[in-house]
């Protein structure tokens, strides 16, 4: 496969295109398109998950329902990214205008944003932006109200059924699947939840159509998305690349020259040792060969100064407290993590036992309820086999 | 539920299954036994334990098949080396954060957790036992109920009884993360929460972390005690659900084995509740009358409809949730207290025995009745009526710790004094039994004639559907009865808070059709109790239920008025129905309390 050039790209900060303008050209075409056009250009969701949103927007749409839903998921909790806080204070309009754009193609009449309680900063901010985009609804002749949910702050509330429990006024815990919330969402009624990047590719999707997205990218990643840059580099903050670098170009691009590991996606994601930078790429699954890793955003540069033991001991804290504590794996499981590589560390548990943790490790990642329990295997089954010496020693 | 059917592999096994069930009642149907534990049939779906993981064919993820629909084409296996593999795991990740005192332990072999780590032989010590460092509490504030943190596994049953079957919301997740734990708000004791102490999270606790409190060491002692003379009490549900503590099957009455057994460990009187049901019904069926003739003739402004008030667990919930309506309950004390009241006054009186000497044990389908029992108002004999209530699972135990072989145990009867009873009180065990003794008196006492149902099985008010309603109509009343004439009785019979709720419901918006109500805490009445044998499920319930109108159609006597000892009490103490002596021991009153 030809290298590719780690291509910066400027779409969604963009300044010379008319929100409202690529709205009401979108309101103007039939529904049956948009969703062509999205599915068409590739564009999966940005939150990290990679779900395709034509097709999610197709699913809601077919579903025959008096009420629905659209959800705009701004509860940007995992470690290391920071992108949506930024699209929401300078592009919020572009974020609303997407979420138009799905309820026009779903017939939702409603809209949320969900906000990450320490967001709150944003809210004065959002309301008066809401105002402006009200009127447009208006002039544009679509009846869809959105309107600001905060959340409370818990981490799991990320996951889109926990959102929806969330707001519905109960705990933030994942909901059995099926049904999902494209049939039975918020209310029980057919709901999309979108990340706040995704609503804002869909409308500049709509703007340079769906062949320029797709030239962008790879197979099976097309288009470009934004990266929250952090920890060992010169160069931390949001930049918008093409999918489908290899972390070697990344790490040049943004490293301090003394890159011992990036992790790929947040707490969640995986740990990326330097000798395996070249054949990584990032992107979703599927279409690359060699290693690919999706993100949400989250990229974490770690130099040789960094312990991984305390970067691990750190996440597994981290998930210790922000799992729901319902299904097993996932409660039982982190604290065992926890406690069993402090235990290693310690030299009460043998070396062998983080082959044990490894296997727990995997048994959460296939019966954990929901994402949070299956990923927390990600960066503990990476971490531990690519700097097993650091754990024990 | 669709009718479709649609193909899926089990197990390499090409099956047909209705289309829309869960691939663990997929499972189920092809007698394939997939483990589970936050699963309940009572309940609705979790999904949280993760125990009943299966494997699908292309499946990334192994799904928990008691939250997963079939889908057609379906290939599962379950009971594949990743299935074992991710069970196991499972398993010892809730040993882990599990006490495994199991020889302490009240649930120890009765414990789904403990059989299935017995099952898939689970070392206790792959993991790191999390209770190390940890602090919890054995809370014993109640009354009725014990709960002990270490125990629980967190799988929500008793959150989801709390809210779905009864509404009372007492027991809620609190917390997150490694903290998240059951409780109650604000995680208050037991004791301080608005908890009726019915006791059906006991009965769906897959361990011991919630259990009744009991009184076993108490009533060993004031057996052992010369000094004191012993009575026992057992309710009309205890020996239709008692042989499932000692080997039987469920629906298995063995009245005669525990008459046996009582007396063999060592009560010096053997004695039922079954007859205060029948006085119950008396002076109940009397206050019912005497409402009817105070709204009707009197023009009195009396609650109606009169609501029934055997049920401590119903009672609680009512003080607590609609303290408004106190006054349509029936003052009848329930039988277990009328009982009580008894057993130090006139049993005492009879049998020439000091009040003070006499140790009065109740064996009760019910942990609410040891709340009841506590109440301070249920003295009226003068000292604490009641001493200790133990439930069908104590008394299993202790005929257990006694060494009996049960199954063998000859039939034995009832003392006399007390000891009498009829069809009408045994049926009390059953949601309506109430309502249909109360009308097998009351309707004779009104007409002069058998109630008009074949058998006297007044069927309507039967079964298990949640709330259940019957008309009589009261025709050739006798004369003094005469502003009764051509009325149309209406009763309602109810069982299950949440049915409970939907009542009062209507009750308070003053659109209750009825004249009296049967409410009982418990699904399926007292057989349903939350002091009965676990596990408990629809099936189980029915099959006790059956047994005990079984028990009500080999009684000779099946009307309360017919019995002969509740007759001669009335002569020999009481005198009339709503007498003074019956004020005074056998009603109560009732207390508003606060909603949180």
């Amino acid at each position: 496969m030809a290298k590719r050039k780690l291509k910066r790209v400027d779409l969604i900060f963009s300044k010379d295109c008319s929100c409202r303008d690529i709205l009401a050209a979108g309101l103007q075409k039939p529904r049956e398109e948009i969703i062509q056009t999205l599915i068409a250009s590739g564009l999966k969701g940005r939150g990290g998950a990679g779900f395709p949103t034509g097709l999610k927007w197709k699913m809601a749409a077919n579903e025959k329902s008096n009420k629905k839903y659209v959800i705009c998921n701004a509860d940007e909790g995992e470690p290391g990214t920071f992108k949506d806080r930024e699209i929401l204070d300078r592009e919020p309009l572009k974020v609303l205008g997407g979420m138009a754009l799905c309820a026009y193609v779903t017939g939702a009449r409603e809209g949320f944003v969900y906000l990450r309680h320490e967001y709150r900063f944003l809210i004065p901010k959002l309301e008066k932006v809401l105002d402006t985009f009200h009127k447009w609804m208006e002039e544009l002749n679509l009846d869809f109200n959105v309107k600001l949910f905060i959340g409370a702050g818990a981490y799991v509330c990320g996951e889109e059924t926990s959102l929806i429990e969330s707001m519905e006024g109960k705990r933030g815990e994942p909901r059995n699947k099926p049904p999902y919330p494209t049939n039975e969402g918020y209310l029980g009624k057919p709901t999309v939840v979108n990340n706040v990047e995704t609503f804002v590719y869909t409308m500049m999707i709509l703007r340079i159509g769906a062949e320029e997205f797709k030239a962008m990218g790879i197979e099976g990643s097309s288009g470009s998305k934004l990266f929250s840059v952090s920890g060992d580099t010169p160069k931390a903050g949001i930049y918008e690349l093409e999918l489908g670098m290899t972390l070697d170009e990344f790490v040049k691009e943004f490293g301090d020259g003394d890159a011992k590991a990036v992790q790929v996606g947040g707490a969640s994601g995986f740990c990326v040792p330097r000798k395996r930078f070249a054949e990584t790429h990032i992107g979703y699954q599927g279409g690359l060969t060699g290693f690919s890793l999706p993100t949400g955003g989250s990229m974490m540069i770690f130099n040789s100064s960094r312990s991984m033991y305390n970067v691990l001991h750190n996440y597994l804290e981290f998930f210790e407290e922000e799992s729901c504590g319902q299904c097993t794996p996932c409660r039982v499981g982190c604290q065992q993590l926890l406690k069993g590589i402090e235990a290693v560390k310690r030299g009460e548990k043998s070396q062998k036992y983080l082959n044990d943790l490894l296997r727990l490790a995997d048994t959460m990642k296939i019966t954990a309820k929901c994402g949070l329990g299956q990923s927390v295997g990600n960066s503990f089954s990476s971490i531990v086999e690519n700097f097993r010496e650091e754990m024990i020693y | 539920m669709s009718e479709k059917m649609i193909n899926i592999k089990i197990d390499g096994k090409e099956v047909s299954v209705p289309d829309g069930i869960t691939l663990l009642e997929a499972a189920k149907i092809e007698n394939v036994k997939i483990p589970t534990l936050c699963f309940h049939e009572d309940l609705c779906i979790a999904g949280n334990c993760r125990v009943c993981v299966v494997e699908v064919e292309g499946w990334r993820s192994l799904p928990a098949s008691c939250a997963t629909p079939v889908m057609d084409g379906m290939v599962v296996y379950t009971n594949s080396p990743k299935v074992r593999r991710a069970r196991r795991d499972i398993l010892a990740l809730l040993v882990s954060e599990h006490s495994t005192q199991c020889t302490t332990c009240y649930r120890s072999t009765n414990c789904e957790l403990q059989e299935l780590a017995s099952e898939y032989n689970i070392d206790n010590e792959i993991y790191i036992n999390l209770l190390k460092n940890k602090s919890f509490t054995v809370d014993r504030s109640s009354w009725a109920i014990e709960k002990d943190e270490s125990k629980c596994i967190r799988c929500q049953r008793c959150v989801r009884t709390c809210a779905e079957l009864q509404k009372v919301n007492a027991l809620d997740v609190i917390f997150k993360g490694a903290d998240m734990k059951i409780a109650t708000f604000f995680d208050t004791v037991m004791s301080d929460v608005v908890c009726t102490n019915c006791g059906q999270c006991i009965n769906r606790c897959p361990t011991g972390a919630l259990t009744e409190r009991r009184y076993i060491d108490e009533i060993w002692e004031a057996i052992g005690d010369p000094n004191k003379h012993v009575v026992v009490q057992t309710a009309p549900a205890v020996r239709v659900a008692l042989g499932e503590m000692l080997g039987y099957e469920p629906g298995v009455r063995v009245t005669g084995k525990m008459a046996t057994a009582l007396k063999r460990l060592g009560f010096d009187s053997v004695l039922d509740t079954d007859f205060s049901a029948d006085l119950t019904i008396i002076e109940e069926g009397h206050e019912l009358l005497d409402r009817l003739k105070r709204k009707l003739v009197d023009k009195e402004d009396i609650p109606l409809p009169m609501m029934t008030s055997c049920s401590p667990g119903w009672i609680k919930f009512i003080e607590h949730m609609y303290p408004d309506y106190l006054g349509n309950l029936s003052t009848c004390k329930s039988p277990q207290q009328m009982f009580g009241a008894l057993a130090k006054t006139y049993y005492a009186d009879k049998k020439g025995i000091d009040p003070k000497n006499i140790v009065s044990v109740s064996v009760m389908p019910c942990s609410a009745k040891k709340y009841e029992a506590n109440r301070l108002e249920m003295n009226d004999s003068g000292l604490q009526d009641i001493d200790y209530v133990c439930t069908t699972r104590e008394l299993g135990h202790m005929i257990r710790q006694s060494g009996m072989n049960f199954k063998e145990l000859p039939n034995g009867k009832f003392d006399p004094f007390m000891g009498e009873s009829t069809g009408a009180a045994v049926i009390f065990g059953a949601t309506g039994g109430v309502m249909e003794a109360a009308l097998r008196t009351a309707y004779e006492i009104v007409t002069g004639r058998e109630v008009p149902f074949d058998g006297l099985n007044i069927t309507p008010v039967r079964g298990m559907e949640g709330i259940r309603d019957a008309k009589i109509k009261l025709e050739n009343v006798l004369p003094e009865w005469s502003f009764l004439e051509g009325i149309e009785l209406r009763v309602a019979v109810a069982h299950g808070l949440t049915n409970a709720t939907k009542i009062m419901e209507d009750v308070s918006i003053g659109e209750s059709p009825y004249h009296f109500i049967e409410i009982m805490a418990c699904p399926g009445g007292c057989i349903g109790g939350g002091g009965q044998p676990i596990p408990t499920n629809e099936e189980i319930r029915k099959k006790r239920a059956q047994a005990i109108y079984t028990e009500d159609e080999k009684m000779k006597i099946r009307k309360s008025h017919e019995n002969p000892e509740v007759i001669q009490l009335y002569k020999e103490f009481l005198g009339t129905p709503l007498g003074e002596v019956s004020h005074h021991l056998l009603h109560t009153k009732y207390t508003r309390r606060e909603r949180v």
